[in-house]
């Protein structure tokens, strides 16, 4: 039964919105759309196709390719049929934007705020978009690809006097 | 009445009702650092009186940029940090990344792997959940529960010192199979925990279960609507609690798990209570599994004969030349996942875990994410929140089990 | 000699000032309730039966600073958290010590990244350092008698 559902729904997306599937998610079988059209797929998902749980809302940022960058993951689950599916949605670099999907799935939320903290695609529409994860007045969005680890360098024998100069570690002055 | 408060920051003015700003509420910060918030959680609260009006978490106290370390380090390296994302629940961590490369990869997996990585899964479960308990029964004054699960929890750790060497962060799971065969003293010693576990379980049911103290603490606190659980993504004893009987081993089951007989549990309130029911039952359909896996332990090999992904046992390097090449190519390089990404949800104790892994067909992950049940967990912290006392706010938060390093990751 | 000798069977006993207040000062050292991470999960296993740390000493943990004298920091301090570390410490009073407990803390373990302090001696001064991810309990107990000792060798003028 689950894989009539599958196929119903999948055609009928394709149907309605155009969409094609994507080849490069092996599980579970994916749709790309584009961001305009995402609320109202969410809304067709969620009442007529009864995929009523969003389980996952992620992100993967492809710099230094510029159009689309970043990917947005949206996934879905119906628990009346024990169905999965998957909505990829490519977005662009500069100032990337799409409307929250909060209204339909309140669960999104929270995924939508780590978003705007991560990656710094804004959602249009939400009632609170802020920094969840990172201090209030961090600057950047640490999970883009052009953001850097912060990688400290460990400090060895031979490199240990340059390391030594550039910070103090353990020796803390008394205040 | 107090004097009008002065909320600073104009964004942050959302968060607060109208009342604050009139004096008739008061703020409250329960801070990072408290004895009943299970790790760095803050909370604001927002109380009239000691009834809460509104409840606001901040989380990120202990966010550790484990996705994007990820990405810098080989596949078999990111392993080890998915040890210390939810570090209540190891192995379990460990099973969703290396079922997840082995769908990117269609590794097969043998069955005497996936036999005892059952096995070891469901022991982390039952140990997962004697710390829930001890520390749910510890924060509404239960001091010996505490102890007592904490004794069970060694004989479990036991088992995972004999397997691999470490009693916390394994890494025992690979992609392929395990790290290595498990010992001689595996069975035997699975087998007096099975025996002795029962008993101990009836006990913490005789102290807690009937106890009009815990009832009068733990009814009708807390409630959850199960509309309002589906709309806020909950998963696992939450969900189940309120009514659904969804598990991820049932609907999707992975790593054998069709194989095992066992009923999921549900409750009918959504209140702490049934939440409480729900889990102590939860382990012992985890102790029918562990024995039905235990007799059905198969022989074979323990790993995935693939050599591109599996390093050669270490009689072959005598004798093969490919061995060599593939061994020095695993350690140096490491392995190479082909291009693809994957969503694999898998049940944690807290709830369904999925780790969504995209590899551009390098030797390093591209993304990683790790959707977490706590993470959502503590999003549906106001709604069960609203008008109790903060004492029962203490109750709430040890019923939906969270570990912030599951949700800060 | 001398006093001891007068006193005969008094049941009198003298000692150095510093030895009877460094002695009393390891006896109950209560250690605040800082558990962050994975290894505040080892920490309350060192806490609980099986490997009793209130044989050393540490009979409760105090989850107020102002009633603590040891902040054991187990597991990863994120930069978030590293002011309220700081406050934390500053309102512990005298006489302090800290412990480094696991990797994480003492010089950031596995992450070596933009969110994490790269160990907590960035912000705090610390005694001593466990090392271990997470350390065993007997590792952990291995670490406060190393700081028993460390405490029983202090000085008059070093006293804080």
């Amino acid at each position: 039964m689950s894989e009539e559902h599958l196929k119903m729904t999948l055609k009928s997306l394709k149907d309605r919105f155009g969409l094609h599937e994507s080849e490069l998610m092996k599980y579970p079988p994916t749709l790309v759309a584009d961001p305009a059209q995402m609320v109202e797929i969410c809304q067709v998902l969620r009442d007529e196709c009864e995929f009523n749980f969003l389980c996952e809302l992620t992100a993967v940022d492809y710099w230094p390719e510029e159009e689309p960058r970043f990917n947005v993951v949206y996934g879905f689950y119906s628990h009346a049929k024990n169905v999965r599916i998957a909505v990829r949605v490519p977005l662009n670099g500069d100032n990337p934007s799409i409307s929250t999907v909060e209204g339909i799935y309140r669960g999104a939320n929270w995924h939508e705020r780590e978003l705007w903290d991560m990656f710094g695609i804004h959602f249009d529409g939400h009632p609170d978009l802020r920094r969840i994860l990172m201090p209030y007045d961090w600057e950047g969005h640490p999970l883009r690809k052009d953001y850097p680890l912060g990688y400290e360098e460990p400090q060895f024998t031979f490199n240990y006097d340059e390391i030594d100069k550039r910070k103090h570690h353990g020796r803390y002055e008394e205040a | 009445m107090a004097e009008p408060v002065e909320v600073n920051f104009p964004e942050l003015k959302h968060l607060v009702s109208e009342r604050a700003f009139k004096g008739e509420t008061v703020l409250l910060n329960m801070g990072p650092q408290h004895p009943s918030t299970h790790g760095v959680l803050r909370l604001l609260l927002e109380l009239d009186g000691e009834v809460i009006v509104n409840c606001v978490p901040d989380i990120g106290f202990l966010h550790t940029g484990i996705e994007k370390n990820m990405e810098a380090k080989r596949w078999l390296q990111a392993e080890v940090m998915t040890d210390r994302t939810d570090y209540l629940n190891n192995t379990g961590n460990n099973l969703a990344y290396c079922l997840a490369i082995e769908k990117l990869a269609d590794l097969d997996v043998p069955p005497r792997a996936q036999t005892v990585r059952v096995i070891l899964v469901e022991l982390e479960r039952i140990s997962n959940h004697l710390i829930w308990l001890g520390t749910q029964a510890l924060d509404l004054a239960a001091q010996s529960v505490f102890l007592y699960c904490f004794r069970e929890r060694e004989a479990i750790l036991d088992i995972k010192e004999m397997v691999s060497g470490q009693r916390m962060m394994t890494t025992y799971f690979r992609p392929g199979g395990l790290w290595r065969d498990i010992p001689a003293g595996f069975e035997i010693a699975v087998r007096r925990f099975l025996r002795m576990f029962p008993e101990r379980l009836k006990q913490y049911e005789a102290i807690l279960t009937k106890n009009p103290i815990w009832l009068d603490r733990t009814r009708h606190i807390g409630k959850i609507s199960l509309e309002d659980a589906i709309a806020l993504s909950q998963t696992g004893p939450v969900l189940r609690g309120s009514g659904l009987a969804y598990d991820v081993r049932k609907a999707q089951p992975y790593s054998g798990y069709e194989q095992y007989d066992f009923i999921i549990p549900t409750g009918t309130n959504g209140d702490v209570y049934d939440r409480y029911q729900v889990r102590m039952e939860e382990m012992r359909q985890s102790l029918r599994i562990i024995q039905q896996a235990l007799d059905k332990l198969p022989y074979g090999p323990f790993r995935s004969n693939n050599r591109k992904y599996v390093p050669p046992p270490r009689a072959e390097l005598g004798t093969s030349m490919e061995a060599v090449i593939h061994h020095f190519k695993l350690w140096t390089e490491g392995f190479n996942v082909p291009k693809g990404a994957v969503y694999h949800p898998v049940e944690s104790p807290k709830g369904e875990l999925g780790y969504y892994l995209e590899s551009n067909g390098g030797n390093q992950p591209y993304r990683v994410h790790m959707r977490t049940p706590s993470f959502l967990a503590i999003q549906a912290l106001p709604i069960m929140a609203k008008g109790h006392l903060v004492a029962d706010l203490v109750a709430i938060i040890g019923s939906i089990d969270i570990v912030l390093g599951d949700c800060d990751r | 000699m001398g006093i001891e000798q007068k006193a005969g069977d008094m049941g009198i006993v003298t000692v150095g000032l510093e030895q009877a207040v460094n002695w009393a000062r390891t006896r109950a050292m209560w250690p605040m309730l800082f558990g962050l991470a994975c290894c505040a999960i080892e920490m309350m296993s060192a806490q609980a039966a099986h490997f009793d740390m209130s044989r050393f000493g540490m009979e409760l943990m105090r989850a107020s600073p102002r009633q603590s004298e040891l902040m054991i920091v187990a597991g990863r301090v994120a930069r978030k958290m590293a002011p309220v570390l700081r406050r934390l410490y500053d309102q512990m009073p005298d006489p302090k010590w800290v412990i480094s407990m696991g990797d994480c803390a003492s010089c950031s373990g596995v992450f070596n990244n933009y969110a994490l302090l790269q160990g907590v001696d960035e912000v705090v001064p610390v005694d001593v350092y466990v090392a271990g991810c997470p350390p065993r309990p007997e590792a952990l107990i291995h670490g406060v008698l190393t700081l028993d000792e460390k405490v029983r060798n202090e000085k008059l003028t070093t006293w804080k």
